[in-house]
């Protein structure tokens, strides 16, 4: 089976000129389909920059990178917006449209798609909302629901579309433990329904356990993870 | 277009939904364009009834054909010409009759409250008049009688005990470069822009007003042409039978225009009112710019989220001119609504020929619609700006 993400001697630099600094290192990954990878690692080790490559949110420079099969590496503005349609994106904030109820916010991850029917974004966001536990909830503004709530609304709309890769940045920092345990595992369980991948990048070691893989990060370059990590 | 309009229906609508989540933001932003198209419709309503009060009498003209000295400005300063010429026009074919009218501004003294105001006075033959009136036209017989004039009942100022004294058929008299006279009858026309009202007389009786104007120096000759020849041909004809240097021959289309011309470049008229319209149009830009970078600004990392799902820029920049529509047309419905009401006002106070058209209505709209897409195109630049790699 052909790897969802594959990654290889991918370096990358910031600024320009005398400026230019590398930030990533001939980076080699492979991530195959229905796995949850957990990217791991000092502040400031590339791992944000890694998964805004992956995401299309950048485009790569150097080396190769293919996501879903396409080569990302020297692609246009255009075919990133494109590509960026097949993942799902859960954020470090919640990132809800506040003028927006929760349905309508959903329904966002859904109208990119031209061949569903209104009706058919109706029922597939409604039925989204179900899943994270907030059927209750489907007319709310986001300024009318709890921190961990918008999260769960933001992973509805990461996920209604089905995507074949979802992105997260963080997507426990700004909730307590437990709000950030009912979210990770709710990610883990819907991917397994969906079948889909996940990249998530956290410093959060009380969720590492729902990953199957832990990639650690450190300077720009994929090390072995340190022991003291796999402990906890 | 079918694939545009089912796109459109299944689109959540963004802009509408934004604006409306913040309801004093919206109504200010409302009033701010309602606000706008009041100062532009009063300001073209001003200018258009400057102009429509500058001719009702020339739409009245009972002529075909109209002379006068190439001095003339308009109605007010019409100049003379010598009466030989209107003879002299009759050589022409085509034309049928002739006639002379006599025409300038006078100082009365209003009978009432005995206050000097400056009306315009107008002599005809009694017997052939000038205008298509019938209201003058039925009181031929008064301005016959020595001294005898018509006044205008719509005339600016205090004049309604005059008026019902009149009406009452009693004789007012007054005063008129020193010469005593009476008001015979009443007819409606109004004030315009050069003239409180107006006075109609015999020329026998404006030429007794004015003894230093002889009979020979016409203000204005009207001409009438038989039927079946083209005012214009005939006009033609004249103005090279007739030496330039003594008139001007224009048909009525022409003098109506030539009236319309001198109000609207001749002063500064016209400009006063295009620069306030101008005004009016720059306030709502701003206005409409504020409130929507504003709104941008406020979702900027909402708008980078929707570029990180997939959405294209031109997606967002939809949204911020469908808040600027929305915004056109909200704010042109009270814009319009009010000015209406104060085009009443300002008519009643004024007797200004001040009323909404259709063409003035929707020149604002338009007007309206570029004024909004303007300030939305300069408020999407920040759109453009928002980078959804900062996302994360």
């Amino acid at each position: 089976m052909e790897p969802v993400i594959s990654i290889t001697h991918l370096n990358h630099y910031f600024g320009k000129g005398q400026l230019r600094k590398q930030v990533l290192f001939d980076i080699n990954l492979e991530i195959n389909a229905s796995e949850i990878i957990i990217m791991t690692g000092p502040s400031g080790s590339g791992k944000t920059t890694l998964l805004t490559l992956c995401g299309g949110l950048r485009s790569a420079q150097e080396g190769s990178l293919k996501v879903l099969g396409k080569e990302l590496c020297g692609a246009s503005a255009k075919e990133l917006t494109i590509a960026r349609r097949n993942h799902g994106y859960i954020f470090q904030a919640h990132n809800l449209h506040g003028s927006l109820t929760a349905m309508q916010n959903v329904k966002m991850g859904l109208e990119l798609h031209s061949d569903i029917s209104t009706l058919e974004m109706n029922k597939r966001s409604a039925e989204m909302l179900e899943l994270v536990g907030l059927g209750n909830r489907v007319n709310y503004y986001p300024d009318d629901l709890s921190g961990g709530q918008k999260q769960r609304v933001a992973i509805a709309r990461a996920l209604v579309s089905q995507p074949k890769i979802v992105l997260a940045d963080e997507p426990t920092a700004a909730l307590d433990k437990k709000s950030g345990r009912d979210v990770v595992d709710l990610m883990q369980q819907l991917a397994k329904e969906q079948g889909c991948t996940i990249l998530l990048v956290t410093h959060d070691n009380r969720i590492l356990d729902i990953a199957d893989s832990i990639v650690y990060m450190e300077d720009g370059k994929l090390v072995k993870a340190p022991d003291s990590l796999m402990v906890s | 277009m079918l694939k545009f309009i089912q796109q459109l229906k299944r689109r959540t609508p963004l802009g509408w939904l934004q604006l409306n989540r913040h309801k004093s933001r919206f109504a200010v932003a409302i009033s701010g364009v309602a606000f706008a198209d009041i100062l532009i419709l009063l300001q073209l309503g001003f200018q258009n009834a400057l102009f429509n009060s500058a001719i009702p009498l020339h739409l009245r003209l009972n002529a075909d054909i109209v002379i006068f000295s190439p001095q003339a400005q308009n109605l007010t300063a019409m100049y003379t010409f010598p009466r030989r010429r209107l003879y002299q026009s009759l050589d022409v074919t085509g034309v049928k009759s002739q006639e002379a009218m006599y025409v300038s501004n006078v100082i009365w003294k209003n009978p009432q409250t005995r206050l000097k105001k400056s009306l315009l006075i107008i002599g005809f033959n009694p017997d052939n008049p000038a205008f298509d009136f019938p209201e003058i036209n039925s009181q031929v017989n008064k301005i016959k009688l020595p001294d005898t004039l018509l006044f205008d009942s719509k005339a600016r100022g205090t004049y309604d005990e005059v008026i019902t004294q009149v009406e009452a058929g009693k004789s007012v008299t007054t005063e008129i470069e020193k010469r005593t006279i009476n008001i015979g009858g009443l007819f409606p026309l109004g004030s315009s822009f050069s003239a409180d009202g107006h006075l109609m007389t015999s020329q026998d009786n404006y030429l007794r007003l004015f003894p230093r104007q002889s009979e020979s120096n016409v203000n204005l000759g009207l001409l009438q042409i038989k039927p079946g020849y083209d005012p214009k041909q005939v006009a033609t004809t004249l103005k090279s039978y007739l030496p330039k240097e003594d008139v001007r021959v224009m048909t009525k289309e022409e003098f109506i225009a030539f009236e319309r011309e001198y109000w609207a470049s001749a002063t500064p008229i016209g400009m006063i009112f295009n620069i306030g319209a101008t005004m009016g149009f720059i306030v709502g830009v701003i206005i409409v710019y504020q409130v929507l970078s504003t709104d941008v600004n406020s979702h900027l990392k909402e708008y980078a989220t929707f570029k990180a799902m997939g959405y294209r820029n031109a997606y967002l920049l939809g949204v911020v001119f469908e808040e600027a529509l929305i915004l056109a047309v909200l704010g042109f419905i009270p814009g319009l609504t009010i000015s209406i009401g104060l085009y009443a006002i300002v008519h009643l106070g004024t007797n200004l020929p001040i009323a909404m058209t259709v063409s003035t209505a929707s020149r604002v709209l338009i007007i309206t619609f570029i004024m909004c897409i303007l300030s939305g195109a300069t408020a999407t630049s920040k759109v453009q700006s928002a980078d959804p790699a900062d996302m994360f």
